[in-house]
């Protein structure tokens, strides 16, 4: 038998663990010894090291971490200026499994309960998301996938289990594809990271079923620093989803979680997200693929809610025949800024990269497209097709457009298109007078504008997307 | 008795007023053609009647069943049973036509029903066939790269399925061919013969359309008003005379 984990461990500690809560109003005690306090300093990367009992060479890996992070300027001579809201000094850096803020189900803003009601949400879920419970049922769901993947020789853990049980393969690949001085958000997480996903599939296995981080993340405490390790040996394919279209309410207001994804010669890695985050969210994500000889990463990524998202998915065509894919769909309502896009590194020949991203701004949402697609000269037979749309609703909302695009040498290919294109009042009209409320009217726009996109989707998240959207779209309507 | 009512009904853009004074009265049935120069306000009419906002009233009523729809908003009067078919219908890139009119038909469903997928499409494709119109059309983006004829039939098809009690059509022979002219007139006459037909107000720059869909009544609009009432005769009047006729008489009167 192997030894309980960490989570097993505070599950028997959590006092509430098993006891229905299906009742409104309740409260629990909650558990301070393992809490790594607020603000950020050698202490807390040491007391998160040790809490996680890592091996020297991590810890190690965590304070150089840390100094770079404090060493590195805010990105604001590019990015927006809203960064500078971020107050280091008030974040909580490390709450282990069982320990939330305290909250009750009546603390939960009346719009959250209504979004979750209309979504369809089960109830034990609602109150694990809307951060009043630490965990609901989908430990067995969890548990169910990762039996049935392991017959296949599949390893899917969170990270800190994947670090202590499969350092071999872990250290290998962990910090390779982003470096811990990538960014200063890459290096906050390199820092304090914790939870996220470790997957490994050996040589020439396809995963039968996609693999759901939803379930396994649920079945732990949610991380705000996330790691995810995706490694897809040759020959293999692996589908990842993240996510889910249920808002994420929480009282942390900055996410920032590195993922990292592995393919090997001729294997093939999709990475689809799904994030409706709470919009007094900085979400700060680098997401990057190194994709190998005939190898393809694939990332679908929608962003919707969130005050500020920051988040280019990235592959890096490291072998001959590689190819590299992003579908984006980014919404920014009011007071919300999606600054999204995609890096398309080509360092081999004949590689081959595809961008398609999709903005929707409503009212004085903003939206951000950042591009950066390079091809050197010395490669021959290389191509990329960039397209990117951005539909405005409303006169206040405002979206820009950042396409770098270096294609050196005559024997690459790229091509690029942009659009930007407006939800009229005569369009709004014409739907209305066949009976839809504007509110069906607009919704029914901005499904249109991204239907052949979410096509391409999982049935089920692009049925959830479509969902979603109507919800946002009934909102926005005043 | 379902009937569209307009009272002396006054229209301003902005400041400028369009439509002043115009009182008609449509039944379930009848087609009136309302007839006359651009710029006269009969397009004006038809929007506002709609719900446009863009339009002003600022004088008289518009009733439908004998009750104001003037506070309703444009998706209120269509599912009361107001239609309107465009001069320029809006694209909606990414929207096929099945989808568009079937998001209108669950539209007027009570809340919580679910439509019957099944029966909507036995329907759709039976109003396909009564207005001969290809089963690829319908997977088709609404109104996107259609040509002229396409966009026209596609409301035709929409006036079909919704099921109003007033159609309100505006410049419907507008940017057609005589072949197109000829499909949509034998769309619309298929709508007129079939049971609990709508009333219909076509409105027309042309007389040729009139020699498809033969008309109830012609009204002749001049200068935001109603100018001359008539039989189906009056429209071959007016083709024959021209609309100078029409002025003429105005500034003799």
């Amino acid at each position: 038998m192997k030894p309980p984990t960490e989570i097993d461990a505070l599950v028997m500690e959590n006092p509430v663990a098993g006891i229905d809560q299906t009742k409104g109003d309740f409260q629990y005690k909650v558990d301070y010894a393992f809490d790594a306090g607020t603000g950020l300093t050698e202490d807390t990367v040491r007391y998160i090291s040790s809490v996680k009992k890592e091996e020297p060479w991590l810890l190690e890996f965590r304070l150089k971490a840390l100094e770079t992070f404090l060493k590195k300027p805010m990105p604001t001579h590019w990015a927006t200026k809203d960064l500078e809201s971020i107050d280091f000094a008030k974040i909580r850096y490390y709450l282990s499994s069982g320990q939330k803020p305290k909250r009750t189900w009546d603390e939960v803003p009346d719009d959250i309960k209504q979004t979750f009601e209309r979504l369809g949400i089960p109830e034990q879920e609602r109150k694990f998301l809307a951060g009043v419970e630490a965990q609901f049922d989908s430990e067995a769901a969890y548990s169910n996938i990762k039996e049935i993947v392991a017959k296949q020789g599949v390893i899917f853990v969170n990270s800190t289990e994947g670090l202590r049980e499969h350092p071999e393969i872990f250290r290998k690949f962990f910090g390779k594809v982003i470096p811990t001085g990538d960014n200063k958000f890459s290096a906050l997480n390199s820092a304090v990271f914790s939870g996220g996903s470790f997957i490994y599939v050996p040589p020439g296995v396809k995963v039968a079923q996609p693999l759901q981080a939803y379930f396994r993340i649920n079945a732990e405490n949610f991380g705000q620093f996330e790691r995810t390790l995706i490694i897809a040996d040759e020959g293999s394919e692996v589908v990842y989803m993240e996510g889910c279209t249920a808002p994420k309410f929480s009282t942390s207001t900055l996410h920032s979680a590195v993922v990292e994804l592995v393919a090997l010669k001729g294997a093939k890695i999709q990475y689809i997200t799904v994030q409706n985050w709470a919009n007094n969210v900085f979400n700060l994500v680098t997401k990057r693929g190194l994709a190998h000889e005939d190898a393809e990463i694939k990332w679908i990524d929608c962003n919707i809610g969130s005050r500020l998202t920051m988040k280019y998915p990235g592959v890096i065509l490291k072998g001959e025949r590689a190819r590299g894919e992003v579908l984006s769909i980014a919404l920014a309502n009011d007071g919300q800024h999606q600054d999204t896009g995609a890096k398309m590194i080509h360092v081999a020949d004949n590689t081959t990269s595809n961008i398609i991203a999709k903005s929707i701004s409503v009212g004085q949402g903003r939206s951000t497209y950042r591009g950066l697609v390079h091809i050197p000269s010395h490669l021959k037979g290389c191509k990329n097709n960039t397209e990117c749309d951005a539909l405005l609703i409303n006169t206040n909302s405002r979206t820009d457009t950042y396409p770098a695009i270096t294609v050196r040498g005559d024997k690459n290919a790229t091509q690029h298109e942009a659009s930007v294109s407006k939800v009229s009042e005569d369009m709004i009209f014409y739907m209305q007078s066949r009976g839809l409320s504007e509110a069906q009217a607009m919704s029914l726009a901005v499904n249109g504008f991204i239907n052949e996109l979410a096509r391409q989707f999982p049935m089920e998240y692009s049925v959830e997307l479509k969902r979603l959207i109507d919800l946002e779209m009934e909102g926005s309507v005043g | 008795m379902p009937q569209l009512e307009i009272k002396d009904l006054r229209i301003n853009i902005g400041d400028k007023p369009i439509v002043n004074g115009v009182t008609l009265t449509v039944k379930p049935g009848e087609v009136h053609a309302i007839m006359g120069p651009n710029g006269t306000g009969k397009s004006t009419l038809a929007k506002a009647v709609a719900g446009h906002p863009d339009y002003a009233i600022t004088g008289g009523d518009v009733l439908l069943d004998g009750k104001s729809i003037l506070g309703m908003e444009p998706d209120e009067r269509a599912r009361a049973g107001l239609f309107l078919a465009f001069q320029y219908p809006s694209e909606i890139p990414g929207v096929s036509i099945a989808n568009f009119l079937r998001a209108a038909v669950q539209a007027r469903l009570a809340e919580g029903e679910e439509l019957d997928a099944s029966g909507y499409y036995k329907r759709l494709y039976s109003k396909m066939d009564l207005l001969k119109i290809d089963r690829k059309f319908t997977s088709r983006s609404v109104n996107e790269g259609f040509s002229g004829g396409e966009k026209k039939r596609c409301e035709i098809l929409q006036l079909a399925m919704l099921e109003p009690r007033i159609a309100l059509m505006d410049e419907t022979d507008s940017g057609l061919d005589i072949d197109a002219l000829r499909v949509v007139a034998e769309g619309v006459n298929s709508i007129r013969a079939a049971a609990n037909p709508p009333g219909i107000l076509l409105i027309t720059h042309y007389q040729r359309l009139l020699g498809h869909i033969v008309p109830d009544f012609v009204h002749v609009m001049y200068d935001g008003r109603i100018v001359k009432s008539g039989g189906k005769a009056l429209a071959l009047e007016l083709e024959a005379k021209g609309y100078d006729w029409v002025k003429k008489e105005l500034v003799s009167a």
